[in-house]
């Protein structure tokens, strides 16, 4: 008995000496882990990582080393899903396998993760995962710089950064491209039937936010799901920026989504391009290469569906988005990183991803081996005065504001 | 039960009280041994890790998620009782208790029936082929949902034909037939494991006690099978009371659930500490409730 | 065991929780049945019935992404599946077996914890937690995740069978078997036998299932096949995705009939 005594105190004791020993590494680990994120108080604008960075020194200067076409060991890409041709999935698109490509070329091997959420890659990034190249979208890249997240693309190395549409080599999210390449981009607008809508052109974002205009079709209407896309359809038709920071806007775009509930379908983001070739909506709020990768998967020798569907960007204006290529400041091989970067700018690679995707190419020079059918498409290639004039918006980092549109957003759902 | 409770008083009286004590240390000594690998296993990877979630809820709000641990306040977890949080709070909770009830009401008799199976092979297989269809994939599940659900669907047609219902897809009884869909094996799996193991002789008993079997039924079988109730509700109340992808996908995410609330907090909004206020308001909560569920009703049965 | 022997209800109650039965077999199947249909259609469009084509098993073959998740899944499932129902089931036994023991209480409260965290709550903790421990993110970052929340899951149905079960049984075992093992593997396994084959079910499943926590935990190339199949729904719903599924449920059908075909050969040798 006086044994098992003793046995359970000394357990009890080590039990209680371990617990005191861990709850210590998390403090300190969670000190470590605030000094390891200054950047996360720098200014927004703030193009430079903050001095206080610890390592990125070391990267840094590694990447700022290599040389134009240098490799240095496998590539991590850490990309959207199904954002690279490659495999059988080019070989469906008619495309040439990218993959193969780089491989070939540069003799590293690309090793491929995917996403399908810019936070769901912040998250990983911002906890040191070593990829050596992510796709973050416009205000990712934003967030991402200002938290020191990001090195300085070595342009020295990326020759074909001259290739870039000068509309890009400038972008609010990232002036002169000082971190990001982009990669592919589009914007956000309606696809509809024809059977209720006769004409792209002159569009209203009415069509779903005003009840006299589509009672007809009411409840066979779908807004996409995202606080920030839903809610700029909305700000957007009452007139404002999507990027607003006015509280009372934001709110009275809230009130209108919750008074076009009724009128919806649903709310959703992954799909919306199905139920609309489908018949079960007529009218959808989405992204342009969804749509018409759609129209295309549904035409057959003997059913075109684009003379069935259309899509525009509405009168009133939309969102734009770039998705970018960017190297995380935890990188292990920036320099294949930066490899990846020009081989995605060349050209016929340019050409040979928009292709595949049905999203435009911020490369002005692939433009020449990009199909007609796309380049000639205006719900691909929209006018390019509507980037200038402001009808077009990117989405902007609203630091904490963020909160504002979550909020109201939920509320307009509940 | 009265029955059990006594059986365990007059065997620890009957024996002698050295033996016994002998015998209550050696157990304590067997208990803490068998449970030392998951409880280890639990401290690393889940007691240990749970602590950030308590830190995160008391800092602030960072830039790329991960919270600013310099600035401690209790913001996120006054924000718990802003009345968005209660009606979105209230509304998951009425969706879980159905769904649970649905679920019972469903799996019960089900459970009953492939446990009444006379071989034990029999037994196996059915209970296998309850699970098949859950390892294909969970979305692709809900997906085809969608599908059969539509309006040009047979589903809807047969409904519109003889004015049982209308539309389906993206109205609530699509949501419970989803939920219904998606946790039903847990509910059928701890009711199965119950069930099976009855003493049919107090069954047999029972139905010559009582006239009727209906009152045999309500007073030995289910009161004996109600661990397995127990189990089954936490099992499919706990989680559907975060479920969110169901309600979105046959729903059409026309209502904020928690679910949704909590992966927006850590998702698209940034805002971690506000997530994890919540998770851990859930979490004391439910243990809270969990705990007092099993200390009261569930331990005396 | 034959404690089943002598069950049977009333044969008219009988035959309406049969009809029950089927019917609720009927309903687990109806969406499996679409898709399955739905993998051998030649359109690209889910919904839209475009003739029979093997193209999307034949793509399913040469996407390499796709083969190695579903590599990853099956490697995950089968060590997460077998490491969560020992230590769950001894879990279980420790707190329903053993009434008096240190940190019993404690214990059977944090038990119950990973099952009632929000999936992606637990996903960032343990994202920053094995990045802050240093344990590389990849297969066996998942696997360890899988574990946590698999053996409050295995626990609790165990302990679904254990409630209120003699232990005078196992005890007149001790006695007549020479080893606490013998009358372990003898007596009380195959008594809690249907619980931890519950149990493991249940964890095979949630473990195939996961997204929420999977992709947080995720290193380079190590994604699972619902991650991936999440990431490619996210873009758009092809049949692609039926005939992995498709292959999902036959590969589990086969196995699971091999290991009944094994038991029952076991059993008539012993």
């Amino acid at each position: 008995m006086k044994r098992i005594l003793i046995l359970v105190a000394a357990v009890a004791l080590v039990a209680a000496a371990c617990g005191d020993s861990t709850d210590e590494t998390t403090t300190t680990a969670a000190a470590g882990a605030t000094t390891a994120a200054p950047g996360t108080t720098a200014e927004p604008g703030t193009t430079a990582p903050p001095a206080t960075e610890p390592p990125p020194a070391g990267p840094q200067a590694l990447a700022d080393a290599c040389e134009a076409g240098q490799t240095d060991g496998d590539l991590n890409l850490y990309n959207w899903t199904e954002y690279l041709p490659y495999g059988a999935a080019a070989e469906d698109g008619e495309v040439d396998d990218l993959k193969e490509a780089f491989e070939a070329e540069y003799g590293v091997n690309l090793v491929i993760t995917e996403y399908e959420s810019n936070e769901a890659m912040l998250a990983q990034i911002d906890a040191g995962v070593p990829y050596d190249l992510v796709v973050p979208s416009d205000y990712m890249v934003t967030v991402m710089k200002n938290a020191g997240l990001l090195l300085k693309l070595n342009k020295a190395a990326v020759p074909n950064m001259a290739n870039i549409d000068p509309a890009f080599s400038n972008p609010p999210y990232d002036a002169g491209n000082e971190f990001s390449a982009p990669y592919q981009w589009g914007t956000t607008g309606i696809g509809f039937s024809y059977d209720v809508i006769d004409d792209a052109d002159g569009i209203s974002w009415g069509v779903i936010f005003d009840p006299a205009m589509n009672a007809d079709y009411a409840g066979q209407i779908s807004l996409l799901d995202d606080e920030r896309e839903t809610m700029g359809a909305a700000l957007k038709y009452l007139g404002y920026s999507l990027n607003t920071t006015n509280e009372d806007e934001v709110n009275e775009a809230a009130d209108l989504i919750a008074a076009t509930k009724a009128n919806l379908a649903a709310f959703i983001s992954a799909g919306f391009e199905d139920l609309l070739v489908q018949g079960e909506t007529v009218v959808a709020q989405g992204w342009n290469g969804d749509f018409l990768g759609a129209y295309d998967a549904a035409s057959t020798d003997d059913y075109d569906a684009y003379e069935e569907f259309g899509y525009a960007v509405p009168i009133e204006g939309g969102a734009a988005w770039v998705d970018t290529m960017a190297i995380p400041a935890t990188a292990e091989h920036p320099c294949s990183a930066l490899a990846f970067i020009n081989f995605m700018l060349d050209a016929e690679n340019g050409a040979t991803l928009t292709n595949y995707t049905y999203y435009a190419s911020p490369n002005l020079a692939s433009q020449e081996f990009i199909w007609e059918e796309i380049l000639e498409d205006p719900s691909i290639y929209p006018p390019a005065e509507m980037l200038q004039d402001g009808s077009l918006e990117f989405f902007s980092d609203l630091g904490d504001f963020t909160n504002m549109y979550s909020d109201a957003y939920a509320r307009a759902k509940s | 039960m009265t029955i059990l409770d006594e059986r365990e008083g007059s065997r620890e009286t009957a024996v002698n009280p050295k033996l016994e004590r002998r015998a209550r240390r050696r157990d304590a000594w067997r208990g803490f041994f068998h449970a030392a690998p998951a409880f280890l296993y639990l401290t690393l990877f889940f007691t240990l890790p749970l602590i950030i979630v308590f830190v995160f809820s008391f800092a602030s709000r960072g830039r790329t998620g991960r919270p600013l641990l310099e600035a401690w306040n209790i913001d996120s977890w006054t924000r718990l009782f802003e009345p968005l949080v209660r009606t979105i709070a209230v509304r998951s909770f009425w969706l879980a208790v159905l769904n649970t009830a649905l679920c019972l009401l469903v799996g019960y008799p089900f459970a009953y029936w492939i446990a009444t199976r006379r071989k034990q092979a029999t037994r196996n297989i059915l209970l296998v082929a309850v699970l098949i269809p859950f390892w294909s994939n969970f979305l692709v599940r809900t997906y085809a949902w969608r599908m059969l659900l539509d309006s040009d669907g047979y589903i809807t047609q047969f409904g519109e034909m003889t004015g049982l219902w209308g539309r389906l897809l993206f109205t609530v009884p699509a949501v419970f037939l989803g939920l219904l869909y998606g946790y039903l094996p847990f509910m059928v799996l701890p009711l199965y494991a119950a069930i099976e193991r009855l003493d049919w002789s107090l069954v047999e008993a029972g139905r010559d006690l009582y006239a009727s079997g209906a009152a045999a039924f309500r007073r030995i079988t289910l009161p004996l099978s109600r661990p397995g109730i127990i189990a089954g509700s936490i099992l499919v109340f706990i989680p559907s009371l975060g479920a969110y992808v169901t309600p979105d996908i046959l729903g059409g995410a026309k209502t904020t659930l928690l679910g949704n609330y909590i992966v927006t907090q850590f998702g698209a909004a940034r805002n971690w500490p506000f997530g994890s206020s919540i998770s851990g308001a859930i979490l004391i909560v439910m243990l809270a409730v969990t705990v007092f569920y099993f200390r009261s009703g569930g331990r005396t049965l | 065991m034959t404690l089943n022997q002598g069950a049977a209800a009333r044969p008219w109650v009988d035959r309406i929780l049969a009809i029950n039965g089927w019917l609720v077999f009927a309903f687990l199947y109806l969406p499996i049945l679409v898709v399955i249909v739905f993998s051998f259609s030649a359109s690209p469009n889910v919904g839209i019935w475009g003739g029979f084509s093997l193209h999307w098993y034949d793509r399913m073959f040469g996407n390499e992404q796709l083969m190695n998740a579903l590599r990853n899944s099956l490697w995950v499932a089968a060590w997460s599946t077998v490491i969560s129902t020992v230590l769950g089931t001894a879990a279980a036994l420790a707190i329903d077996r053993y009434r008096r023991w240190l940190g019993r209480g404690v214990f059977d409260a944090v038990l119950y914890l990973p099952v009632i965290i929000p999936d992606v709550t637990m996903a960032v903790m343990l994202l920053m937690w094995f990045t802050q421990v240093n344990i590389t993110l990849g297969r066996l970052s998942i696997i360890l995740a899988h574990i946590a929340f698999n053996i409050s899951f295995v626990a609790i149905v165990v302990r679904a069978r254990l409630a209120n079960m003699d232990p005078a049984m196992e005890e007149a075992a001790a006695d007549l078997y020479a080893s606490r093992w013998q009358a372990f593997r003898r007596i009380t396994l195959p008594l809690i036998m249907p619980g931890v084959l519950g149990g493991g079910l249940l964890a095979l499943t949630l473990s195939l299932d996961d997204v929420v926590i999977t992709s947080l935990v995720q290193g380079p190339g190590s994604a699972t096949l619902p991650v991936y199949v999440f990431g490619l729904i996210k873009r758009s719903v092809t049949p692609e995705i039926n005939a992995v599924s498709t292959l999902m449920l036959a590969a589990s059908i086969i196995l699971v009939l091999a290991s009944l075909a094994f038991q029952r050969r076991g059993e008539r040798s012993g």
